[in-house]
């Protein structure tokens, strides 16, 4: 793991693994969007409308996935200590809100026709909607540290373990309690979902997966060149004080 | 010695985290009848709330069991789980995904009757998605065309 500490080796290998991911990315993500919206059947009983599944699911999983990654990071900064862990966990919040209310948009409208109303406070719904709002804190108080001028990105870190309590409590939320939202078609177990639907949902979640990735690599590449720029602006000003 | 200090960052972070865990699996415990979103009906029976209260009641819609009332714009059914069944009233315009054998969520309160009076009904969908294709298929077919990977 430490040799992706040097970040110029983590530029070197970011500079053409970015627009790869990107790129196979959006590709990946239209076909399994043209697959599922115009060739995939409709549901016996909720007709057209399962379609927005091929949306709804990836950006639930990224929502998710985005904190997952912020909780990893945040331990790699507290324990390791690694100069790009911060710098991860401030590239993956973004995209993760962006997924995560993608996610309750999608799943709003999907829940007008199929349950009749926009929204019901269950666990699931209301689960989703606290990662949302925690993702909100998270980004006001990392910014709020950078201000404080490298008084750390601990209190984020920190901020990001504990949030991560939330992740669990989403996934699990439809088992432990009853609630409007149903449970998991797709387990270890096997899939309850027939695999016309299930095939374009899984490309679509690997596409969507991919683009998820380069917007974080492409976010690290931009702090780390803002880092730059500062800190070649610190050099020079010492210099002409001096 | 760094590496000293880095074992001690790991430890004192992996007992924070099992302290946390902790925590978070008290607090759980404590909501898990709270964070329920409806009552199922063997809840209903055991214990019917009173009629004052607004209750959720949450389960399958018995087959057979839809039928039009006099009035033509209410109607009745049967809510059951595996251990009970309580007949609900409702008067207004279902949700397309209301059918008999499929989950609905009726929110409303209990008649002096036994009968749970619904102010609204929300339909629930399974975890089953299935093509329309398919949907004359019987029980056993589906699972089979399922398992074949259809």
């Amino acid at each position: 793991m430490h040799g992706f500490a040097n970040p110029a080796r983590f530029l070197r290998i970011a500079r053409w693994l970015m627009p790869l991911c990107l790129g196979a990315g959006i590709v990946i993500a239209l076909a399994a969007l043209g697959w599922g919206l115009f060739f995939a059947p409709a549901e016996r009983l909720q007709g057209e409308t399962v379609r927005i599944v091929y949306l709804h699911v990836p950006a639930a999983w990224l929502g998710m996935a985005g904190w997952s990654g912020i909780a990893i990071a945040s331990f790699t900064e507290l324990v390791w200590r690694h100069p790009l862990a911060g710098i991860a966990a401030r590239a993956c919040a973004v995209p993760g809100a962006v997924f995560t209310v993608v996610c309750l948009v999608t799943g709003s409208l999907w829940g007008r026709p199929a349950w009749g109303t926009w929204w019901v406070w269950d666990g699931r719904l209301t689960s989703m909607l606290v990662l949302l709002f925690l993702y909100f804190g998270w980004m006001a108080l990392s910014q709020a540290s950078e201000a404080s001028d490298g008084a750390g990105t601990r209190a984020p870190a920190i901020f990001g373990l504990v949030g991560a309590v939330n992740i669990p409590i989403i996934h699990y939320s439809v088992i432990w309690w009853n609630s409007q939202h149903q449970p998991p078609s797709i387990t270890t177990g096997g899939s309850a979902m027939s695999g016309a639907f299930l095939w374009p949902l899984l490309i679509a979640m690997t596409g969507f997966t991919l683009i998820f990735a380069g917007v974080v690599l492409a976010r690290m590449r931009a702090i780390l060149a803002h880092q730059q720029a500062e800190a070649r602006l610190r050099r020079k000003a010492l210099a002409q004080a001096g | 010695m760094a590496i000293k200090a880095k074992h001690q960052r790991l430890v004192l972070l992996g007992v924070a985290m099992v302290v946390l865990i902790g925590a978070a699996i008290l607090a759980i415990w404590a909501l898990r009848n709270q964070a329920s979103y409806f009552y199922v009906p063997r809840e209903i029976v055991a214990s019917p709330p009173e009629a004052s209260r607004a209750v959720r009641l949450g389960g399958m819609v018995e087959q057979g069991s839809i039928r039009t009332l006099p009035d033509g714009v209410s109607i009745a059914f049967v809510v059951e789980d595996k251990e009970a069944r309580v007949p609900v009233t409702f008067r207004g315009i279902v949700p397309s995904l209301f059918v008999e054998g499929s989950g609905v969520v009726a929110e409303g309160h209990m008649g002096s009757d036994g009968t749970f009076v619904a102010d609204n009904l929300l339909a629930k969908h399974d975890e089953n998605y299935v093509p329309r294709e398919m949907k004359d298929m019987t029980g056993e077919e589906l699972q089979q065309a399922m398992a074949e990977g259809k």
